[in-house]
């Protein structure tokens, strides 16, 4: 692990060639990440209860997928099944080719309610990671890979506080950068940015797409926001209403990258593709309580 | 409103004392009232000699040997109680095997280990340690176990997904999320432990302690007996407050540090 260059893609020359003639729309000619008729059933004193109902889908490397749906539609549940803190009744998560049954470090997650340790600085918990990650690294080393994240984030001036002397933007940077430091091969986001206010919101969405521009992970993340899925995304994942939810629609979008926000949001098709994915929320698949 | 708590203890504890005074005020009567015991004190000019921790069987040196006493077998419980604490807290098996059995042993008053004590023990002092220990393990264990059952889903997750090791666990998220519980155990624990020690020495103590000065105090039966309990009574007071004052302090100190 602790050779593995920043730029993940590079492990294999012919999946970097396939990678590089893919056009930028997100193509998914290799199954990266491949999602096999995932099926989740909790048993209820009224009988079972299928959350999730055969879900389909396939990552390819590098790609950012946006899981956009109502409460209550499974996304959580479909992610907790890719992160593995949540195991599946019925099929499989493929991620290179292997099972998953249980969390790990190659799957890191962003929580939406950040999951910093109160009682440890934000440099120190950025180090907990690290040093689990790469027990062989030395710890100079390893003070590095902290430090550098916590300047892709803009947290040097941080590194000493603890999370509860820093805002809820900048807890979430400190969670990403926790993330990134141990360079995990999917990025899992769950609703990262639900709780801030909306200026930190659109910022640390453009941090977020700069380092992914400059990482190329592949990244799944939750949202609600179809404005959020749209800058971020290459592929916006619909799903239907729960019980029983399904992949209804997938988006493809077709910004250029590096994306400007001003320049998607000019975009003709912008507001057609919000349109349509409003018209699937709130007309096709209209939330029961609304 | 600053003055309310300066003034209004003094005023409150003076008619307390003035109620005192009145009730005792018979010649007959058997209890001394304030006065009289700040005056015997005073004449006997002892209250020096009672307060000097040099002094063999004065009031400030048997407090001392209780405090003693009260160290190792508050310490020992300490140990032990977060010990098992965490290993009941972490296992389920564990949990629900011991849990009947605590129970039940932590509503036994300590005086009624004292026969079985001193039996197993054949000897004084190891039988008020164990005392000690006994009465005052069970909040620190139960308290540990719960903080440990109570780690945040969130830390837990983290660690989950770091798949961090057993002793990284332990240390960086198992330990400092129960630290705020274990504190409220052994504060618990520490106001047990003093009254376990000083109710063990009034009945069986080698060598002293405030217990054991106070019963001999009362088997003396002096006139100044009385106003000498008094005063050893408020000390066993005192001390016990500071007992419990010092550990919430020091819990407050490590709390806030995190």
């Amino acid at each position: 692990m602790g050779t593995t260059p920043l730029h993940r893609l590079t492990w294999n020359p012919e999946i970097m060639q396939t990678l590089t003639s893919l056009n930028k729309s997100g193509n998914q000619a290799v199954p990266f990440l491949k999602i096999e008729g995932l099926t989740k059933v909790y048993p209820t004193p009224k009988g079972p209860y299928k959350v999730l109902d055969g879900i389909d889908l396939t990552v390819a490397e590098g790609e950012f997928v946006c899981v956009i749906g109502h409460s209550g539609c499974g996304k959580s549940t479909l992610l907790d099944m890719v992160s593995g803190f949540n195991s599946p009744t019925d099929g499989t998560v493929l991620l290179q080719g292997k099972a998953i049954t249980q969390p790990g470090p190659d799957r890191m997650v962003v929580f939406q309610n950040y999951c910093l340790l109160p009682w440890k600085t934000v440099f120190e918990n950025v180090y907990l990671a690290v040093n689990s990650v790469y027990p062989e690294k030395s710890t100079g080393e390893k003070k590095e890979i902290v430090r550098e994240h916590l300047h892709m984030v803009g947290l040097d001036e941080a590194a000493n506080k603890k999370p509860g002397q820093i805002s809820g933007g900048m807890k979430q940077r400190v969670s990403i950068a926790r993330a990134l430091a141990i360079r995990p091969e999917v990025l899992i986001l769950d609703e990262p940015f639900g709780a801030l206010d909306a200026i930190t919101k659109e910022e640390l969405q453009e941090e977020l797409l700069q380092i992914w521009e400059d990482h190329r992970i592949t990244v799944m993340m939750i949202t609600h926001d179809i404005d959020e899925a749209l800058f971020l995304a290459d592929r916006i994942v619909m799903m239907t209403n729960g019980p029983e939810a399904k992949i209804g629609e997938i988006m493809t979008v077709p910004f250029d990258r590096p994306r400007v926000r001003e320049a998607v949001m000019e975009d003709p098709r912008y507001v057609q593709l919000r349109n349509e994915a409003l018209d699937f929320l709130y007309n096709k698949f209209a939330h029961r309580d609304d | 409103m600053k003055y309310r708590f300066i003034l209004a203890p003094i005023i409150c504890t003076g008619l307390v004392l003035l109620v005192w005074q009145l009730i005792f005020a018979a010649p007959t009567a058997k209890m001394p009232t304030p006065s009289e015991v700040t005056m015997q004190l005073e004449l006997a000019g002892s209250f020096a000699k009672m307060m000097n921790p040099f002094e063999d069987g004065s009031i400030a040196k048997n407090i001392l040997i209780s405090l003693q006493r009260v160290a190792i077998g508050y310490t020992l419980a300490a140990i032990f109680g977060i010990g098992f604490g965490v290993l009941i807290g972490v296992s389920p098996f564990l949990r629900s095997g011991f849990d009947p059995m605590v129970q039940v042993l932590r509503t036994i008053p300590p005086l009624a280990w004292l026969p079985l004590a001193l039996a197993m023990f054949q000897e004084n002092n190891a039988a008020a340690l164990f005392l000690i220990f006994v009465t005052s393990i069970w909040p620190i264990l139960i308290n540990t176990a719960v903080g440990v059952q109570q780690i945040p889903k969130d830390y837990t997750n983290v660690s989950r997904v770091l798949r961090l090791s057993g002793s990284d666990y332990f240390f960086n998220i198992l330990i400092p999320s129960t630290v705020p519980y274990i504190f409220t155990g052994l504060r618990i624990g520490i106001g047990l432990a003093w009254l376990a020690i000083v109710a063990a020495e009034m009945l069986k103590s080698d060598g002293g302690g405030i217990g054991f000065y106070i019963w001999d105090a009362y088997n003396a039966g002096n006139d100044e007996s009385m106003s000498q309990i008094i005063l050893a009574v408020l000390f066993v007071g005192l001390v016990g407050l500071c007992l419990d004052r010092l550990v919430g302090f020091i819990g407050s100190k490590i709390v806030s540090e995190q």
